[in-house]
């Protein structure tokens, strides 16, 4: 069994989709159990793989035992594996967190629904653990597209900013999929591993160049990097909640891990970095992503468009951080990246549990003001969310500061000051952002709100079911925290390839 | 400049991708019509598979298609006869991965039609704002 | 000097933090309560357990969890973090005492939420002074700023709003703008961030850079109150006064002065200090300050403002006899924390106590209130002349210090500076009392009966206002605390 976990972490879900949507017309109460099944073996397989990967090492696993670069290989290092379970964690927690919301929403669509969900979960759990960069590419449009889908699904004018999201995705994955081409016209090859080991012979070919510069383009376009956002927040607003806390926290982070890889491991450090001089630009690109993340989010109204910008200013973050060069700041994008999807899924997750409470049947965004009182009534809701909020600001203990220590301790390393200056400037705008949330929740009355009527007066703690998955994320936000040592010297400093100082 | 032009004329198809692709990126950009998008995003996906296609191919290759006989057994497959068959596998994944996305595309096109009774992007976002 | 390992420095953190669980599941407000005063009483018990040991120069430390590279959420107690922490958590006792008074006669609402909080900030409040490296100590600094919050806005009214927002922006947004680039890059010139009696900074980093850095900390510690990064301290007394007394008499604002001092002694080193010859550019710093401070304290009608402009200046006093670089002025300034603290916690209690009684704020209307508040109003003259410096207060022997201080470093304009300060100090502090008692009452105070504050109120500001004068006698175990921490920093006598 041991040496399947490759396998099955992504075999699991893929079959499972199918299955529910089949059980769907039998019987619908079936379809979530078999989803929380499904994507529970995915999270204990991905731990094995973790707890693998920690003891002996990087585990390579040959699809249909043909050996690459003929076959597909799946492939799990420190990294992977780290991302892995992030990705398992938040799928798993947000589902169960959501059961409620979905049955509300889509009393009628529950099967395709779960379906979604679980292929979704399936296409980035295989962009993760894939060896091949084809591969990549059709696991990447499986979940695009159950996540075009998904947000598809919502309300208000959720069709046309999806149809708009698929433009742009599209665009993206064929980019991604044409700087592909070039490299396997230049290597011969499809093997992350052994495209890496061909290419340094040919770092002067101008084909390695436009691959690169394509696959680049692609993943910025599929990342929602400044400035090619802007499909990002018109999406990500309009979309089922349950969807939202689904999606938001993993679709950013794992093109983030895809370009980790294609930078890292495809296109090594000594191309990326030495032979290439575009890693400042890169930089400075990604301070100006978290400042105009930033400014945008100031002037939202609605509450999920003011997360949705900061999502953009945190993909800066990241992007920022690989792009620096050196260890602590690579250190911190990964680690940003593992408690950045932690942080999202809490404030998600409790941006979800507010619109279930407060809007349940009202189209229309929950906007700020909606909030009005919301301490009163959903003290643990809002609890969680301040907790998340803490977090993004970066107060220790919480995981959001050490990451962002990282970051800072590398832009100061690699003299970019005004990537630390952005990062300043990010964290005070969060404070005031959020603390603007925080004020009319404590200030204002519920009753004021007159206009919204009676649902207001409903107002009170959400159900155990939604609440508890939001409150063991907000205290994993701090258990984080406090574990970042060894998240950093177990797994990170390892994920980091030799070449980078 | 000789070889400038020969360079050209000799890459003729990889042109042709280049144009196909921009038509599509073009298509995709200033189309006001949500269907004619969808086309421009087609016809996009489309270069890129022929660009994959072009790059298997090769002077005087046949179809890669082995013919057994029993009786001649194992013998030497020269690769250079036979075009790459690994690009045309490729690609017909992306092709199930196009038709994919058109249909989801057009799904949700159908939806916005449904809200807003027309197909042009204007007019909607015209009717949004209101 | 011997180091202990002992989980008692966490524990007297945690103390309180756990006793808010206790609070919330309280049914009854009389259950509350005890919770509140058993963690205080507990955490008192735990920091004097430790006294003996730091007295005879051990100093005891704990590892919490390694965060970063050479850096760990460490405690450690030492002479100076000693001092704090015992006038914090002797005066929490106190000051749950008086709050319990002070709610419950005004009726106050959420009080459950008012005790965690104040419960929180305590415990912030000792985990800075315990802390063993910049980084605990911004932490707890970050986790202060936050528990504060809804205490500084309890009132959830308009003004509480808008103070509350000045206070965010000073204090939240100097930290994280200022202090915390600054951290970052003393982490990277000296690899660690914990204090050390000879400073952590290498001679390698160029003296601008960290000029540059000591201003980062020094304004960045907004709590501090040095100007400009004071306005927040007068906005803040739109709190309630039992918040206002302990918070921003003693805990909030010692913290700033506390990390700041923790800056000059432990990350930069006293002889380094001095090297960067940035000795007489904070006592200029911290003597318009006070300065200033005291010139705006008079023209204040509102008596909390004007105590709030007193502290301004007083915390500045604290600032300038550490920046005197001279044993006697370093001595003075972190005795001063103590004396200073117990003298202007008496005030805000008599301020308290008065607008208790006869709901009044601005001192034009407590003419001749002392005939109806005696206890009260002698209490506000101790205090007074506690902060002033007069003889038989406690303030006279940190201020007696400051001045020998000053002789010491050859820093006669820094003598000026303290003189003419105590004297403004007279200025707006004794005429207060003086028309309290020798000014005819005014026919309000007749009319509705205006009688002493409630015991609640009363026998807490007593029991301060005697401690104050008790400290002039007896001064330990602050004063040998200081000598003890001085003698580290310097390696004299």
């Amino acid at each position: 069994m041991n040496q399947h976990f490759p396998a099955l972490i992504i075999i699991v879900p893929l079959l499972a989709a199918f299955f529910i949507f089949a059980i769907s017309w039998i019987n619908r109460k079936l379809c979530f159990p078999i989803a929380v099944l499904a994507l529970a073996i995915s999270f204990l397989s991905a731990i094995a793989l973790l707890g693998m990967v920690l003891k002996n090492g990087p585990v390579e696993y040959r699809m249909g035992g043909w050996p690459p670069p003929w076959g597909i290989s799946y492939y799990v290092d420190y990294l992977s594996a780290l991302v892995l379970v992030v990705v398992c964690t938040v799928a798993l927690i947000n589902l169960i967190a959501c059961r409620q919301s979905v049955s509300r929403e889509f009393a009628d669509k529950i099967g395709p629904f779960f379906t979604l969900y679980v292929l979704f979960v399936t296409g980035l759990i295989g962009m993760v653990i894939t060896g091949d960069a084809f591969n990549l590419y059709v696991l990447l449009e499986i979940a695009s597209l159950t996540g075009y889908a998904l947000i598809g699904m919502g309300k208000g004018d959720a069709a046309l900013f999806g149809l708009n999201y698929i433009f742009m995705g599209t665009v993206g994955a064929s980019f991604y999929l044409l700087g592909i081409g070039y490299l396997y016209l230049i290597t011969g090859s499809l093997n992350i591993a052994d495209i890496a080991s061909i290419l340094p012979g040919i770092y002067g070919s101008k084909v390695v160049l436009v691959a690169f510069i394509f696959c680049i383009t692609g993943l910025f376009l599929k990342m929602a990097f400044f400035p090619l956002h802007g499909w990002l927040p018109n999406a990500y607003t309009n979309a089922p909640s349950a969807a939202i806390s689904l999606i938001a926290p993993l679709t950013t982070k794992v093109m983030i891990y895809v370009m980790i890889r294609i930078v890292l491991y495809l296109f090594t450090p000594s191309f990326s970095f030495e032979a290439l001089h575009v890693a400042s630009v890169f930089v400075w690109l990604s301070a100006v992503a978290i400042v105009m993340g930033s400014l945008l989010a100031l002037g939202q109204k609605s509450l999920k468009r003011m997360l949705a910008y900061i999502i953009v200013a945190e993909v800066g973050y990241m992007a920022g951080g690989l792009w620096l060069g050196n260890t602590e700041s690579i250190t911190g994008a990964i680690l940003h990246l593992v408690n950045d999807a932690a942080m999202t899924l809490c404030v998600f997750l409790a941006a979800g549990t507010l619109m279930f409470k407060i809007k349940p049947s009202l189209t229309g965004e929950l906007q700020l003001d909606d909030l009005a009182g919301s301490f009163t009534k959903m003290p643990y809701t809002m609890a969680a969310f301040i907790m998340g909020a803490l977090s993004i600001i970066g107060v220790p203990p919480f995981c959001g500061f050490f990451s962002k220590w990282y970051l800072l301790s590398g832009a100061v390393t690699a003299g970019h000051y005004e990537f630390l200056a952005a990062l300043l400037f990010s964290s005070l705008v969060n404070v005031v952002l959020f603390f603007r949330i925080i004020e009319i929740g404590y200030y204002e009355k519920p009753d004021h709100r007159a206009d919204a009527g009676h649902l207001i007066a409903r107002m009170d703690e959400a159900p155990l079911e939604m609440l508890i998955p939001l409150l063991l994320v907000a205290a994993g936000l701090l258990a984080m925290g406090f574990y970042t040592d060894d998240i950093v010297t177990h797994v990170i400093r390892f994920a980091i390839p030799a070449g980078i100082v | 400049m000789h070889d400038l032009i020969l360079t050209i004329i000799s890459k003729y198809n990889y042109w042709i991708y280049i144009v196909l692709l921009m038509i599509g990126l073009y298509a995709m950009m200033v189309k006001k019509n949500l269907v004619k998008k969808i086309i421009g995003m087609n016809i996009l996906q489309t270069a890129i598979i022929l660009f994959y296609i072009s790059i298997g191919a090769k002077k005087d290759g046949t179809l890669p298609i082995l013919l057994h006989t029993h009786h001649t057994g194992h013998h030497l497959v020269r690769a250079a006869d036979y075009i790459n068959p690994l690009p045309h596998v490729l690609m017909l994944t992306a092709i199930v991965v196009s038709v994919a996305t058109l249909g989801v595309a057009l799904a949700l096109a159908i939806k916005v039609y449904h809200q807003h009774g027309t197909l042009d992007e204007d007019e909607i976002h015209a009717r949004i704002r209101k | 000097m011997e180091i202990i390992t002992s989980i008692k420095p966490f524990l007297a953190v945690l103390v309180s933090s756990l006793a808010v669980l206790g609070i919330i599941a309280s049914k009854r407000p009389n259950i509350r309560e005890t919770w509140t005063l058993g963690a205080a009483v507990l955490k008192l018990f735990i920091v004097a357990s430790m006294l003996p040991a730091v007295l005879r120069g051990t100093e005891i430390e704990y590892t919490l969890v390694r965060v970063l590279p050479g850096v760990a959420i460490r405690f450690r107690v030492d002479a100076f973090g000693m001092l704090f922490a015992l006038v914090a958590s002797s005066l929490w006792i106190i000051t749950s005492v008086y709050s319990i008074g002070y709610m419950r006669s005004l009726k106050e609402r959420s009080q459950t939420r008012y005790f965690c909080f104040f419960a929180l900030s305590l415990s912030a409040t000792i985990g800075v002074a315990f802390s063993a490296n910049l980084l605990t100590l911004y932490l707890f600094y970050e986790m202060l700023s936050f528990a504060t919050y809804p205490l500084v806005t309890h009132h959830q009214d308009a003004q509480a709003r808008s103070s509350g927002r000045k206070y965010l922006l000073y204090i939240v947004g100097s930290s994280i703008g200022l202090v915390l680039p600054a951290m970052v890059i003393t982490y990277h010139l000296a690899g660690t961030l914990a204090f050390s009696s000879d400073g952590i900074m290498t001679q390698a980093a160029s003296p601008t850079l960290l000029t540059i850095l000591f201003f980062l900390f020094l304004f960045g510690f907004a709590k501090a109150a040095v100007m400009p990064m004071h306005s927040w301290l007068p906005a803040a007394m739109v709190a309630p006064t039992p918040v206002s007394a302990l918070l921003h008499a003693v805990a909030v604002v010692k913290v700033g002065v506390f990390s700041v001092v923790r800056v000059i002694t432990g990350v930069f080193g006293i002889h380094h200090f001095g090297e960067l010859h940035l000795g007489p550019i904070v006592c200029f710093i911290a003597s318009v300050t006070i300065i200033i401070a005291s010139l705006i304290a008079l023209s204040q009608d509102g008596l909390k403002r004007r105590l709030a402009f007193s502290t301004i200046g007083q915390l500045s006093y604290i600032i300038l006899g550490v920046a005197l670089l001279a044993p006697s002025g370093i001595t003075g300034g972190m005795l001063h924390i103590a004396m200073h603290a117990f003298g202007k916690i008496t005030l805000f209690f008599c301020a308290g106590a008065i607008f208790v009684a006869t709901g009044r704020k601005n001192i034009s209307e407590m003419a001749g209130i002392g005939k109806k508040m005696p206890i009260t109003m002698a209490a506000f003259f101790i205090g007074s002349l506690s902060v002033i410096g007069l003889p038989p207060c406690g303030g006279f022997i940190s201020k007696w210090y400051l001045v020998l201080g000053t002789l010491e470093a050859n820093q006669i304009p820094m003598l000026i500076v303290l003189l003419t300060s105590s004297l403004l100090n007279a200025a707006y502090f004794l005429p207060i009392a003086y028309k309290a008692f020798f000014c005819s009452p005014e026919q309000s105070l007749f009319e509705n009966k205006v009688e002493e504050a409630p015991l609640w109120c009363l026998v807490p500001l007593s029991f301060t206002a005697i401690a104050s004068i008790a400290l002039f006698f007896f001064p330990q175990p602050f004063l040998s605390l200081a000598r003890i921490a001085v003698q580290n920093l310097t390696g004299g006598p």
